[in-house]
């Protein structure tokens, strides 16, 4: 139906905005019938026409607002995956460390592996220190800066991930060249079960570091491609921060506690912000690092290297909710009971 | 400060459906903002606001439905509804709850005019 007037055919709708003068909307009361020159009015709600009243008409849109970005994520996720880059989304309230962590991280990898390639996407509001302090370890950083913007988006990382080296780096590692057939409306489908068995325990090929403008608000809607959002809080902030910014800690699938060699000189409570962190998100996973004495950093190695399946990925805060069966839903909760099995408790 | 941006996605996809639909002035519209969306409604309603003067939106009634939040009660094996993501069971004030709805953030529809 045309939208215009109503009438059955969209074509003389079309006839109308061809023949006025490019502004159809100016035209579009009466609407113009381009066979025959006749007027259509009265075509609005009211169906009918009384002079000097505008004519309105509703229109069912259903749109996501944040389905454009859902949409370049998806791309950036299918690009990643063509490439057999891993990439992770760190997230924290200025100050955690998350800079000095990823020098700590990307040193400790180096010694690990030592031919696994790594790359940042650094996102600040101004400045390029951050990725100038990655760039002095010898790692490809690219600085995104946001200017008002209070945190990154799928079309910033995708547009910086064609700039680094790790883009590049396709074909040598079995994944063939860009395999990116299938970026849109992929993103309910396949994470769940298809990533479990095929990708579980595969090594990346390469490791995609997102560090995320300082805000453990914002940054929790929007998605940018990665396989993982990393929460990073440090002992030095408050234990209930997960209760605070309950979006975020609910998004990301593992919590890193980092500064704790200051422990003994806080009165932090390691297993409250652990409980804090649970509560919202049943299946946040934890780990207690040092970046300044590397402790617990052997740990966190290995959760970037197993390339975690990403139950999470498709966080309830990012994702409509809708869009899960009844099966996966149970599959999910006894993944979840299991998992708090593991953690001891009740 | 995210409202800002989301309203900068309402305001698009609203240009959008007056390109592909050829309306002039948007007299209504409807958003529908989840309880667990991450969204303060009251920002973004200040920000969608903010940017309308000048666009289709400007003088626009804006109508926002807040849906509230479900989960899935792992004590009580059951769909419950929840306001926000820190807050227990409401059948059996327990906190293993995994939420499972409430987390739209959607243009519904809206009441356009073409003059």
């Amino acid at each position: 139906m045309c939208v215009v007037c109503g009438c059955s055919d969209p074509d003389q709708a079309g006839a109308a905005r061809s023949s006025g003068d490019g502004q159809h909307p100016a035209t579009a009361h009466p609407a113009v019938d381009a066979r025959t020159g006749d007027l259509h009015y009265g075509a609005g709600a009211a169906r009918v026409s009384v002079p000097g009243m505008s004519q309105e008409r509703a229109i069912r849109l259903e749109a996501d607002v944040l389905g454009e970005n859902r949409r370049l994520a998806a791309i950036n996720r299918a690009h990643f995956e063509g490439h057999g880059v891993v990439a992770y989304n760190l997230v924290s309230s200025p100050g955690s460390g998350k800079t000095t962590l990823l020098c700590a991280t990307i040193e400790a990898l180096r010694r690990r592996a030592p031919t696994l390639p790594l790359a940042v996407i650094e996102g600040d509001q101004q400045t390029s220190n951050d990725a100038d302090r990655i760039r002095a370890t010898g790692a490809p950083a690219i600085q995104v800066n946001t200017g008002k913007g209070c945190h990154l988006d799928a079309q910033m990382v995708g547009e910086a991930f064609a700039r680094l080296p790790v883009h590049h780096h396709a074909g040598d590692h079995g994944h063939g060249a860009h395999g990116h057939v299938h970026a849109q409306g992929d993103e309910h489908h396949g994470h769940q079960h298809h990533h479990h068995h095929d990708h579980a325990h595969a090594a990346p090929a390469a490791i995609l570091f997102i560090e995320n403008v300082g805000n453990l608000v914002c940054p929790a809607l929007w998605d940018l491609g990665e396989r993982a959002k990393v929460a990073i809080l440090s002992v030095t902030e408050g234990e209930d921060k997960p209760l605070k910014y309950p979006d975020m800690f609910a998004a990301a699938q593992l919590m890193v506690l980092n500064k704790t060699d200051l422990l003994p000189h806080l009165d932090f409570d390691v297993q409250r912000c652990i409980d804090f962190a649970r509560r919202v998100n049943p299946a946040i996973e934890v780990l207690q690092v040092s970046a300044k004495t590397g402790q617990g950093l052997d740990a966190w190695l290995d959760w970037l290297l197993q390339a975690p399946a990403p139950a999470q990925q498709a966080a309830p805060a990012v994702q409509a909710a809708g869009s899960e069966s009844e099966a996966a839903l149970r599959a999910r909760i006894a993944q979840l009971e299991a998992l708090l099995a593991q953690s001891g408790h009740p | 400060m995210h409202e800002a941006s989301l309203a900068g996605g309402v305001l698009q996809l609203l240009e959008q459906a007056a390109a592909r639909e050829r309306f002039r002035r948007v007299g209504s519209v409807r958003l529908e903002v989840g309880a667990l969306a991450g969204v303060e409604v009251r920002a973004l309603r200040f920000a969608l606001q903010a940017i309308a003067p000048g666009t289709c939106l400007e003088d626009a009634r804006i109508e926002i439905d807040e849906p509230a939040g479900s989960a899935w009660c792992l004590a009580c094996n059951a769909s419950v509804e929840i306001r926000s993501r820190v807050e227990g069971c409401p059948q059996c004030g327990g906190a293993r709850l995994h939420a499972t709805g409430g987390t739209e953030l959607r243009v519904v529809d809206l009441i356009v005019h073409d003059d």
